[in-house]
This record gives C-alpha cells, sequence and structure tokens, in this order.
C-alpha cells in the first residue's frame, strides 16, 4: 500500500524530457538522478515530489531511449508507480527490473487529476481515491518474480544461488 | 534445424526464438534465451557498475559481449574520459575480445561491418535502436543496463514472442525520396505506438530493391513506432554483403508464406514525396512541402539512422558545386570508420568539405545533445537522426527536424528547410 499525490501527464511522455539525454553519461546517485526527473517536462516536478507519489499519463508512457535513468530518476523522487494507458516496452522491462511499479488502468487515467491523493493497494490490484476506485491489469507472470524479488539484481542472485546482499 | 512441419506457419520471430528455445512457439509465449550476441557502449559503465552488485566475478561469456565506444568519442570532459577508463579496466579484467575504442564508429554500424549482425541470430543490446540488425534478418531488441548487467552474469534473458506487423511495399522511389521518407510517413500515419511490442517485417514485392542501408534505415526506426524488433527477410544482396564479413555460419530463415501477420500495411513507394517530423515528436510528420521555407541553424547529417556511405553521397549530390549557406552550421559525420574511409575514397567527403560542413569523427555526435553541437535556446536543427524530442539536442526551447539526407543537404545549402526535389 502507498500513498501520495498524482502528477499527471499526456500520451507519448518519452525519456528524453523524464530524463534528459545530456545527463545520461554522466554517473550519478539516485538523489541526483531525481534532481533531474521530468526536467524538460515539468520544471515543477523534482522539487514537488515526494515519496508515494503516482505519475497518471496516457499511452505510450517512456517511450524512445532505452536509458534506465527514466525509470530510475522517478522511483529516486518518491514515486511508487506510474499508471498508464500503455507503456513502452523497454521502458516497461526496465520498470520492472528496478522495482518501479508500472500499472496499465484507462480508467484511473480517465479520471484523476493534478495534485489528487491516491492509494495504490497492490494486493487488491486497485487505485483509490476520491474520485472511485480503478482496478489495474495484472502484471504478466513473467515478470511478478522479479518485481516480488525487489528488482531484477536480487532476482538474478537468487538465481545463481548467490547469499542476498544486505 | 528442426522438421519443416513444425515451422508451418510462423513468422520469423517465432521461429528464432523457437529454435533459440528449443521448442516451437508462437506468439504471446515467453521463452528464455541465451542471445547470441549483447551489445553495449559508453553505457558499459553504468552496466559495469550493477554487475558488481550482482557480486559475480567473472561474466557468462564473454565472447558474446560486444563493446562500442561511440556515444561521447572522444571523451569530451574528464567523466566521460574516466568512464572509456572503467570500461577499458573492464575490458581487459574480463577477458572480452570484442572491444571497440573511439576510432571504429557507431555500434550499429560497427557490428554488421564487423560481422556479429546476422540473419537468425538473437542480439540483445542496451541501447533503443538495437533493432537495426533486423536489416539482415536477425532477431534484435533493446534492453535496459540493469537487464544487461544480469544477462552478462547470467547469458540467459526472458522474452515475450511478439506478434507481427507486416508492411508490404511496392513501387519504386521518385528521385531524391528514399528510405527516411518512407519511415518517416510510415510512423506520421500510425502514430509512436502503432508497433509496441511488436516486429515489424518489411516485405512486399520492393522490399528486395532496398540496399542493406535502406534496410539499417528502417529497421533502425521501426524502434520508433515502438517495435521490439524490425526486419527484412535475408535475401541475395544481404549473403553478398556479408560475405567476407559474417564471422560465423549462419541460418538464413525467413517468415513461413502461410505465417500468421497481426495486421498487414501496404505503402506504394511511388506516391511518396519528401517528409519531415516536426519538433517535439517522432510522429509529427509533414510533407516537406508543408514547412519548406522555415529557417534552420544547424544541419546534422549522420548518426545510426542516415550516416552510412549511400548517405553521404546522397548528400554531396545535392551539395556538389554548391555551399552551405553562411547562416548554417552543416555537421556531417560518417557512421563509422569504414564508411569514412569510403566517403574519403568516392570523393564524397571532398564535395562536403568543399561545400563547407563541419566533418566530425565517427559516433552519435550531438543526437542526443551530450556534445559537438548542442543547440541553444531558440535555434533549430534539421537532422537525419531518429528522434526529435524536446530537449534532446541541446536546450529545452530547441527544436529538431527529422528528415532525409537529401533535404538534410538541400536545407543546409538554402539556410531553410528545403525540398530536394527543386534545385534553386
Amino acid at each position: 500500500m502507498s500513498r501520495g499525490k498524482v502528477w499527471k501527464y499526456g500520451d507519448d511522455v518519452n525519456t528524453d524530457v523524464i530524463f534528459p539525454g545530456r545527463y545520461t553519461y554522466q554517473i550519478m546517485t539516485p538523489e541526483e538522478m531525481a534532481r533531474h526527473a521530468m526536467e524538460d517536462l515539468d520544471p515543477e516536478f523534482a522539487a514537488g515530489a515526494g515519496p508515494g507519489d503516482v505519475v497518471v499519463a496516457g499511452k505510450n508512457f517512456g517511450c524512445g531511449s532505452s536509458r534506465e535513468q527514466a525509470a530510475a530518476c522517478l522511483k529516486a523522487a518518491g514515486v511508487r508507480a506510474v499508471v498508464a494507458r500503455s507503456f513502452a516496452r523497454i521502458y516497461f522491462r526496465n520498470a520492472i527490473n528496478l522495482g518501479l511499479a508500472v500499472l496499465q488502468c484507462d480508467q484511473a487515467v480517465d479520471s484523476l487529476e493534478k495534485g489528487d491523493v491516491v492509494e495504490v493497494d497492490f494486493s487488491a490490484g486497485e487505485i483509490r481515491s476520491s474520485r472511485g476506485t480503478f482496478r489495474f491489469l495484472p502484471l504478466p507472470a513473467s515478470v511478478l518474480g522479479i518485481l516480488e524479488a525487489g528488482g531484477l539484481l536480487e532476482y538474478t542472485r537468487q538465481k545463481l544461488g548467490l547469499d542476498k546482499k544486505e | 534445424m528442426r522438421g519443416q512441419e513444425v515451422d508451418v506457419g510462423r513468422t520469423l520471430s517465432e521461429k528464432i526464438l523457437g529454435l533459440k528455445a528449443g521448442k516451437p512457439v508462437r506468439a504471446g509465449e515467453v521463452v528464455t534465451v541465451s542471445p547470441d550476441i549483447i551489445l553495449s557502449h559508453d553505457n558499459s559503465v553504468a552496466i559495469i557498475q550493477e554487475f558488481r552488485k550482482l557480486g559475480v566475478k567473472k561474466v557468462r561469456a564473454p565472447e558474446k559481449i560486444v563493446i562500442v565506444l561511440d556515444h561521447i568519442v572522444p571523451a569530451a570532459d574528464e567523466k566521460y574520459a574516466q568512464n572509456h577508463k572503467s570500461i577499458r579496466e573492464f575490458v581487459a579484467e574480463q577477458g572480452i575480445p570484442h572491444f571497440f575504442d573511439i576510432n571504429a564508429g557507431i555500434c550499429h554500424q560497427v557490428l554488421p561491418e564487423q560481422g556479429f549482425a546476422l540473419p537468425g541470430r538473437v542480439i540483445v543490446g542496451s541501447d533503443s535502436h538495437t533493432p537495426s540488425y533486423g536489416a539482415f534478418g536477425a532477431f534484435a531488441a533493446g534492453i535496459g543496463r540493469t537487464e544487461a548487467a544480469s544477462v552478462w552474469a547470467t547469458d540467459e534473458i526472458w522474452l515475450r514472442v511478439p506478434e507481427t506487423l507486416r508492411i508490404d511495399l511496392s513501387g519504386r522511389f521518385a528521385p531524391a525520396v528514399s528510405a527516411k521518407d518512407l519511415i518517416l510517413k510510415i510512423i506520421g500515419d500510425h502514430g509512436a505506438e502503432a508497433a509496441n511490442y511488436k516486429a515489424v517485417e518489411f516485405s512486399g514485392p520492393a522490399a528486395g530493391d532496398f540496399s542493406v542501408g535502406a534496410r539499417l534505415t528502417l529497421a533502425n526506426m521501426s524502434a520508433e513506432m515502438g517495435a521490439k524488433n524490425g526486419y527484412f527477410a535475408p535475401d541475395e544482396k544481404t549473403l553478398k554483403w556479408l560475405e567476407g564479413r559474417a564471422r560465423e555460419p549462419f541460418q538464413a530463415l525467413v517468415s513461413d508464406p502461410d505465417a500468421r501477420f497481426e495486421s498487414v500495411l501496404a505503402y506504394d513507394l511511388g506516391t511518396l514525396e519528401p517528409q519531415v517530423a516536426c519538433p517535439h515528436a517522432v510522429d509529427n510528420v509533414k510533407p516537406v512541402s508543408a514547412v519548406a521555407g522555415l529557417p534552420v541553424d544547424q544541419v546534422l547529417i549522420g548518426t545510426c539512422t542516415n550516416g552510412r556511405l549511400e548517405d553521404l553521397e546522397a548528400a554531396a549530390r545535392v551539395f556538389k558545386g554548391r555551399k552551405v549557406h553562411r547562416s548554417v552550421r552543416c555537421l556531417v559525420i560518417p557512421a563509422s570508420w569504414e564508411v569514412y574511409r569510403g566517403a574519403l575514397k568516392s570523393g564524397a567527403l571532398a564535395v562536403l568539405v568543399d561545400a563547407g560542413c563541419v566533418v566530425l569523427n565517427s559516433g552519435c555526435g550531438p543526437c542526443l545533445g551530450a556534445h559537438e553541437g548542442i543547440l541553444a535556446a531558440g535555434e533549430v536543427c534539421l537532422s537525419t537522426s531518429n528522434r526529435n524530442f524536446r530537449g534532446r539536442m541541446g536546450h529545452r526551447d530547441s527544436g529538431i527536424y527529422l528528415a532525409s539526407p537529401a533535404t538534410a543537404a538541400a536545407t543546409a545549402v538554402e539556410g531553410r528547410i528545403a525540398d530536394p526535389r527543386v534545385r534553386s
């Protein structure tokens, strides 16, 4: 369960505006990445985002480059989930691999507005707000194992029989 | 190879992934496969960082890893220099045999030239334009850096077998119209999400007429429709191009005639005019006539989409006896050193330099906004690259138009977006 506010955007939000290319090949800490999150889309985002927040957007969220920072920077900014009509495929994989929830739910996208307070209940598969309760599509079985392990690195460590790192 | 009946009615992606998985598969199934090639570039340094977190000492299959430095070459500052240094040290430590330093070119040109991109191969790369290798009938898809680290450690990846969108091509291009105009038109018509999660097969009676370079342009930009992989069936042209390059024997798999395609589009090349993708989306496409006359500050001819010899020669034909407009900076970046040498020999480079173009080292250049021609606020660039998202090449208030090499050259001469079919 998480609770936070909604940041609302449109269709085809691309990875260049989520995390600009001019920073892509600089090694950054998660905190530094968070400071540049959404820099070319919404200059208010980085300062205003907090734990439990949810990004709500239209179709094809995360299209463009394979840069993983586009998922990492949102997670580092506190975003718990991105709710969209659909996701670009590499973004979807990157988000899962980093443990950032990517949820498909047309009704939530239709109803939620910027600033709404929402709860995401992962076990019930629901997004709740004063505007209603919305069910999101269950994630495919192929990726649930990765999310349950806490991301791909942990999943791979388990697969290789290595002990979990602290 | 399995019996013929097992493969009846399967697409190229179903066949390749089925062979790899050791069982017949259909679109929608998830398979775990061991890829043939794992590509990365300057972002290898981030992959190394994730790989170290795994606590694994050695990469599983060093001979499958191909690393090409191409994004910021030579290093533009101390940070990039340290990144390159860390990558070189890792390559030595792990005994990775296939490493290409700053004097090779863009990964998506170098892998084909060096015979890694072969029909029937499964290639994953931590770059979104990895689908380029579909030009040779490979199954090639982009992944992220954590995923690449995991594949380095395990030699395995899960992939969902994609449904396939087939695009049937017929007719012939009019003069000064090329593959770039076609793919921009397709993306403009059907949107940036048209092929999300899907394979795109470029097919039809005209497919065989496309040069290997033009096939690379189309497969490369299938990524801008969201495609997982985009490809041409390998044919005589493919085999001839690979002669003397292919590192290993390969099997030239193609889709069965009765394969199931999710949908089919058709394009008549003869009806196309030059196209331009306008800011700030690749699917915001207009015919060049609709935007002709718009002043530009910079022109970029190069990148993994359009930096090949035939692209530089198309630009040189337009530049012959003419000059870059005094208000324009025209940057030329051969996609690889092989292309660079080819353009030296063919004389194309001399034409471009005489016209006043600035020739840069083979690499990604300013395409992703890291160096070598960054845009200031309010500036406009017309580029032969593949993305025009807000702020990609510099300031968030700059604008990028995407077009073919011929349109780019005509624009550089005029100082305004120009139709390459019209010679002033």
